[in-house]
């Protein structure tokens, strides 16, 4: 069968992001041809400057080699440029004289360097900063020549200059504005970054406008001429002072342009059988240059060829890193401010650090870093996320770890590791490695981290750090978007958001019915969705959606803890943590009679048998005879209880008692992820409700309740909630709060997070304000919790789910 | 030739799921259903810290350790990429309804 044929014009980054998007969604869609009109393979256009500064060779930046695209049947050719479409006949000529016909076009031209419309700017010696071609000018001129000047003094013409000036020329930049970088910095940082680089070595002619180039006796460049009559010698001269979308091809073809090939936000252009991506094309009006959002259109364009059609262009806010060792600079968002923005700032020249936040309507906008760039990944999450930052303002420009960030040593500064430090603890990665995997495989997200270090993956504490080190690699590239926008999984494109209001919205109650209706590639999932669907399905519709197990991790399964050796833990619900001697004699019977090897006393105020055999689960579970404490789920844990006004002297009210009945009221929740309660009797807080994802207080005129409290990976203080006053109040607000998380909270998404994503007062309006909204939320959570039975009794007694506890024999 | 020793009906096994062989001083073998009925055997020890894979979530033809989340190929017993290593794959016929592992 022929499949439609897919022709790409140019082979840069954007375009063959777009292709290996393309080939993800569907490999087997088109028969793709590339014209590329370099000599090379796809390479990493922004590690030029590492390259020509001696710190990196053309092997290291190569992201995709010739043999990727032989593997995936993409017939290329490299070396030639297309000179001519015909969107009548849907031929592309080429320079060598023959044609390709197309089905569908993806216009993937890029940008060219601007040149100045001055005499002189054709003289060998003159070169732009774009391509391979052009480092390799600059270094031969570095090789033979003295004197350099570069033109423009931004990102890329410093980039140049630190890199002619490694090589041991002397180096000027000329530069028109007021200030360097003034598209990044604002003046003040400017101006360090400026004396900072002039100690390198570098000299600066700033508000100079160039005349003409000058050429020598021998044709070659000689010098540049300035308007105001001064001039400087120059062998070589960079012009860096902008881009332009190359949008010839397409303008020449009749296709709408406009400084860019005009898109929709499907990356469509006029003809609906062109696509442009990448700094070809003009999106509203606006080109892109940095690398992320052109990584952005490369998504949504292949989601619309493999005929999905579901995405769209969004332009996000992006940020920038001067990549010059040594040089800390790093801006994002809108860091200029202007009306209705207030500003931070935090000066302190001596030591060469400059630090501007700026906030509009409590949220942050914007960031210009200079000299200490390690927060600028959390600055980035901060503008992207949109949260109200009122709560941490007095501590935002004392970074992240201030904050309250715990463990890894304190370790949350990815620029000044060494090497040789470990950056994930679970699986023992150090810096140096996710440092050559990011460079060696061409990576660009935190999840392809993952998959090829393992840093990150398993508790994923670091996962900060690893986005900082994934930054400080490489630049506005990395692609460290907030759960809420990303994807799932790879089965589909559908956030959890979006899947979670189509569940809602189509009423969905089955996973096949979910995965057909929803587009998934996949006709069963993966071990990632499966599970999260599965909850969406059961939170939205209980009672009616069926809890499939397969679809539920071992532990949920089989309501046991899977430990290393694959026995496993059993741990007996204990009631607000009390017990009696009759529970404790049966516990002992059975972990004698069964051979339990080990008895422990958990942190929530349990006892845990470890290394139970799962074919004598339902037997211990019989003997026992106590209901599950579902210590293995995405569930309601235990209600942890000091001792309270019963026997306590301190003790205002009778907490035992509540935690008893919250953790009754409550048995069975199924929840995004795990969730722990506790109550104390007074303000000592013995039980420790500070860290819980519901702590309440009890004191002399009721109880205080606080939420999204997280004592496991990194430590979070519960945030005040409300007081009330009487018992049933208690029960009532915290199960509608905690309904609210399990209708709206993201799978695996703790309180904690869920908090800090729609943010205390959403909150607070849906639980405290609404007082309709809140008995209809406890009342939904009842009714949910209507269906749920001890799942251990159904085993030993109803006969659920036999197979999994009797093995196979021959 | 293969010794085909018939070890439980394709009905016993729950789809998208797994049963256990137990061999007596030997590594048991997991036996999985996928969810277009095959049935695929492989050694029950992941080659990551040897999980037992027989406990893992199926999807497609693959398993997903219950330890630490390696995915495994059920036609092979190869570890998907980037992780790299292989579980004992054993021989496996479907026949009327019936599963036969080829055991020594």
């Amino acid at each position: 069968m022929n499949k439609p044929k897919l022709v790409m014009v140019g082979n840069g980054m954007a375009g063959v992001r777009t292709l290996e998007a393309l080939l993800a969604l569907a490999p087997d869609a088109y028969d793709i041809t590339v014209f590329g009109a370099e000599p090379h393979a796809n390479y990493n256009r922004i590690m030029l400057s590492p390259v020509l500064a001696g710190e990196q060779t053309l092997p290291d930046i190569m992201l995709n080699e010739e043999s990727w695209y032989a593997t995936h049947g993409i017939t290329l050719h490299l070396g030639q440029p297309v000179v001519a479409l015909d969107r009548g006949r849907r031929l592309v000529h080429t320079a060598d004289g023959s044609s390709v016909l197309y089905d569908r076009l993806l216009l993937a031209t890029g940008s060219s360097p601007f040149i100045l419309p001055v005499p002189g700017n054709d003289l060998p010696g003159v070169v732009t900063f774009r391509d391979i071609a052009d480092v390799q000018a600059m270094i031969d001129a570095a090789a033979n020549h003295r004197h350099a000047v570069v033109i423009g003094g931004g990102l890329l013409g410093l980039e140049a200059a630190n890199g002619l000036l490694a090589r041991g020329m002397q180096v000027t930049v000329v530069h028109l504005g007021e200030w360097l970088l003034e598209r990044q910095l604002d003046r003040t940082a400017a101006n360090l970054l400026q004396q900072s680089l002039a100690a390198k070595g570098l000299r600066f002619l700033l508000q100079k406008q160039t005349a003409a180039l000058v050429a020598g006796p021998d044709g070659r460049v000689a010098g540049v001429q300035f308007k105001d009559g001064e001039s400087v010698p120059a062998q070589l001269v960079v012009m860096a002072v902008g881009i332009r979308p190359n949008d010839a091809l397409a303008q020449a073809s009749g296709l709408h342009c406009n400084r860019g090939v005009v898109v929709n936000d499907h990356l469509q252009t006029f003809d609906p059988r062109v696509y442009a991506v990448g700094e070809c094309v003009s999106h509203r009006g606006v080109s892109y240059g940095l690398v992320a959002p052109l990584f952005d259109m490369a998504k949504v364009a292949a989601n619309h060829l493999a005929s999905l059609g579901i995405a769209r262009y969004v332009p996000a806010a992006t940020s920038t890193k001067l990549k010059v060792t040594g040089m800390d600079v790093f801006s994002a968002g809108d860091f200029m401010g202007g009306d209705g923005c207030e500003d931070i700032t935090l000066s302190d020249p001596m030591a060469g650090i400059y630090k501007r936040l700026v906030i509009k309507d409590d949220k942050l906008v914007g960031a210009c870093l200079f000299g200490d760039t390690a927060d600028g990944a959390w600055y980035f999450r901060l503008i992207r996320e949109q949260q109200p930052v009122h709560a941490i303002r007095d501590q935002l420009m004392l970074g992240e770890g201030a904050v309250g960030d715990t463990g890894h040593q304190g370790q949350n500064r990815a620029a000044g590791l060494p090497d040789e430090a470990e950056v994930c603890g679970c699986n023992g990665v150090c810096k140096g490695t996710i440092v050559k995997a990011i460079q060696e495989k061409g990576l660009f997200t935190v999840d392809d981290i993952k998959k090829h270090t393992k840093a990150a993956s398993s508790c994923g504490s670091c996962s900060g750090l690893v986005e900082q080190i994934l930054i400080s690699c490489v630049g506005g590239a990395a692609d460290v978007k907030p759960k809420s926008e990303k994807p799932i999984c790879g089965c589909s494109d559908i956030t959890h958001g979006q899947l979670r209001a189509a569940i809602r919205e189509q009423h969905l109650t089955s996973l096949a019915e979910a995965f057909r209706v929803l587009g998934w590639r996949s006709p069963d999932g993966c071990a990632s969705c499966r599970p999260a669907v599965n909850y969406y399905l059961i939170s939205t519709w209980p009672g009616e959606a069926a809890d499939d197990p397969q679809a539920r991790f071992i532990n949920e399964r089989v309501h046991a803890n899977i430990q290393k050796d694959g026995t496993y833990s059993v741990i007996p619900r204990m009631w607000g943590g009390v017990t009696n001697p009759a529970e404790l004699r049966r516990i002992a019977d059975v972990a004698d009679k069964y051979a339990i090897p080990m008895v422990k006393v958990t942190g929530g105020q349990r006892i845990d048998l470890l290394g139970v055999k799962k074919e004598d689960l339902p037997a211990v579970w019989r003997e026992l005879d106590m209901p599950s404490g579902h210590a293995y789920g995405k569930s309601l844990r235990t209600v942890k209880t000091c001792v309270g006004s019963e026997f306590c002297r301190f003790g205002t009210q009778d907490s035992t008692q509540m935690g008893i009945d919250l953790e009754k009221d409550l048995f069975g929740m199924w929840s995004p992820a795990k969730v722990k309660l506790a109550v104390s009797g007074c303000p000592r807080n013995c039980a420790e409700s500070g860290i819980k994802d519901v702590g309440i207080i009890g004191v002399d005129s009721g109880w205080e309740l606080y939420i999204g409290g997280n004592g496991g990976i990194k430590t979070e203080v519960a945030e005040f909630f409300c007081k009330v006053k009487t018992h049933d109040e208690v029960m009532q607000y915290s199960g509608a709060f905690l309904q609210l998380y399990r209708e709206e909270a993201f799978y695996l998404e703790r309180t904690v997070h869920f908090l800090q994503r729609v943010g205390m007062d959403y909150i607070k309006q849906r639980v405290l304000d609404d007082a309709v909204g809140r008995s209809e939320l406890y009342a939904r959570l009842k009714f949910a919790l209507s269906f749920e039975q001890d799942p251990w009794a159904e085993r030993y007694a109803g006969g659920v789910a036999q197979h999994e506890f009797a093995p196979l024999t021959v | 030739m293969n010794n085909w020793k018939a070890v439980c009906r394709l009905a016993d096994i729950p789809a998208q799921g797994a049963r256990v062989l137990k061999r007596a001083g030997q590594v048991d073998i997991a036996v999985f259903r996928t969810i277009d009925d095959q049935a695929f055997a492989l050694l029950d020890r992941c080659p990551h810290k040897g999980g037992p894979l027989s406990q893992g979530i199926v999807s497609g033809h693959r398993v997903a350790c219950p330890l630490h989340n390696w995915h495994i190929d059920l036609a092979t017993g190869q570890a998907c990429a980037p992780d790299e290593g292989c579980s004992g794959h054993i021989a496996l016929k479907l026949q009327d309804g019936t599963v036969y592992l080829a055991l020594d």
